[in-house]
């Protein structure tokens, strides 16, 4: 099971608590993970990227195994320990405004 | 027994402030969606329960909210109210805003610095439910665009020939951006709506949204090389006795402006007011002539004039203007009301309300004589719309 951490706003958007487990076919990927992640929770399409372009939104970044994967191909694996289920991928909201 | 219901969009969250007849005590409901840009929310006039909420954020985009009890619970319409989401293919499109490229080309806007900028769509400034069918709700966004829902929010189209207008290339962004935030339905001729942008000025349709022609005769910027464009002025707010269709208000920029005939020329009757710069206009319910306005001390300096909180009423349609004063601040008051934070009841006398930046929501019982705070320390407001409960 691939797991993900959902910011505070998306977590009441979605009625759900803050790690979600996805089953993902490898090769598991930025897009696979998020593809299972809109199928489950529909509400969050268009939130984390563009409903078309599939583009990451410009304030919300994508870290794992404490590295910024917000600007990896969205169809390079992920690193194992994510796939393995060990380490979860982390959607965050950027630092911005104030 | 008569009953009022204002919604409230804040900063922060939603509010719902409820009252009967009297509007002496006051209900509040709230935060809904805490945290949440929410921009505005508007009851639909055909179903008292069915009110629209436009929830929005830099982070994470558009959502729509929809309640069905009166802002008791909410959901996005397309998927079930209450309940966990269930297992499948994403069942909600209801957030998703696409310009209709193929039938009006995806052209370019002015900047800031007077380059040209491709359309981009942020958000829903203001949402304007069908006099006659709860299903139907139209949106006005930024960057600026009409679009209409036909099923209760969950599906959205735009009506492309406003953009497409061809006059996009002069259309630019005011302070806040580049956005349609006025949508005023026409009761006696339902192929007939007025919307506003800023920085681009009133358009009217006459065929249910096919086409779209300026209507700024009249208006005057300095802000633009040609202070009498037919574009690219700076309309604020324009409203609307729904009794008598066609005789609009308006609070530009500067200058609070007037219309006899359905926004084709426009007069200026800014008159005594001691500036003419502001957001919020609205009329009296029953009295077409009565309008009011709140104004601001400048584009530069966006709070009220003085210190003080005064709202100012015409009875003859512009011109002479008194301030409203009573149980307002009149000193060190630096607050601002923005452009959809006032609104009409329709109850005998008319209720009128506000809401400021500081988070007060004001409310007067009788047609502006006197107010009195519903709440006092709210996140910055806004919106302000109001459902009479009859």
């Amino acid at each position: 099971m691939i797991r993900v951490i959902l910011p505070f706003h998306l977590r009441t958007l979605a009625h759900t608590e803050a790690e979600v487990m996805l089953d993902v076919a490898p090769p598991v990927t930025q897009r696979a993970v998020l593809d299972a992640l809109e199928a489950r929770y529909p509400m969050l399409c268009g939130a984390i990227r563009d409903h078309d372009t599939k583009q990451r939104r410009a304030f919300l970044r994508f870290f794992a195994c404490e590295e910024d994967l917000s600007h990896e191909s969205p169809d390079a694996p992920l690193p194992e320990a994510v796939a393995s289920g060990k380490e979860p991928l982390i959607v965050i909201g950027a630092i911005a405004g104030g | 027994m008569a009953s009022v219901r204002v919604l409230v969009g804040t900063r922060k969250g939603a509010f719902i402030l409820a009252s009967d007849g009297k509007r002496r005590k006051w209900d509040i409901s709230g935060p809904h969606f805490a945290g949440w840009e929410m921009y505005h929310l508007k009851g639909s006039p055909a179903d008292r329960d069915r009110v629209y909420a436009s929830q929005t954020s830099g982070w994470f985009g558009q959502i729509i909210q929809r309640s069905d009890d009166g802002g008791k619970t909410w959901h996005q319409p397309g998927t079930p109210a209450g309940q966990p989401p269930e297992p499948g293919p994403p069942k909600s499109a209801s957030n998703k805003f696409a310009y209709d490229s193929a039938a009006a080309a995806l052209t370019t806007h002015q900047w800031y610095d007077g380059t040209q900028h491709p359309w981009e769509f942020k958000r829903v400034w203001h949402l304007e439910p069908s006099l006659t069918d709860p299903d139907t709700v139209y949106a006005g966004v930024e960057d600026a665009a009409i679009f209409r829902s036909t099923d209760g929010g969950q599906n959205w189209q735009e009506l492309p020939g406003l953009r497409g207008h061809g006059t996009g290339p002069k259309w630019q962004p005011g302070a806040g951006g580049m956005c349609l935030h006025t949508i005023i339905l026409d009761p006696s001729n339902p192929q007939r709506m007025w919307i506003a942008i800023s920085a681009a000025g009133a358009f009217r349709t006459d065929d249910g949204g096919k086409n779209w022609k300026p209507i700024n005769r009249g208006l005057k910027s300095q802000h633009i090389p040609d202070p009498n464009a037919e574009v690219g002025h700076c309309v604020h707010h324009i409203a609307m006795n729904s009794q008598r269709p066609g005789v609009l208000f308006m609070q530009k920029h500067w200058d609070v402006m007037r219309s006899d005939d359905a926004g084709d020329n426009w007069t200026e009757v800014s008159g005594n007011l001691p500036t003419d710069f502001g957001f919020a206009i609205d009329v009296h319910a029953h009295e077409p002539e009565t309008i009011y306005v709140l104004p601001i001390k400048s584009d530069s300096e966006h709070f009220v004039h003085e210190g003080k909180l005064r709202v100012f009423r015409s009875k003859t349609g512009g011109n002479e203007w008194e301030p409203l004063t009573k149980g307002l601040p009149q000193k060190d008051c630096y607050v601002n009301v923005l452009r959809d934070a006032m609104a009409v009841d329709s109850l005998d006398k008319c209720g009128i309300y506000f809401g400021t930046t500081g988070g007060q929501v004001y409310a007067s019982a009788d047609a502006g004589d006197g107010w009195n705070p519903i709440v006092r320390d709210l996140p910055a407001v806004l919106s302000v719309e109001v459902q009479t409960l009859k």
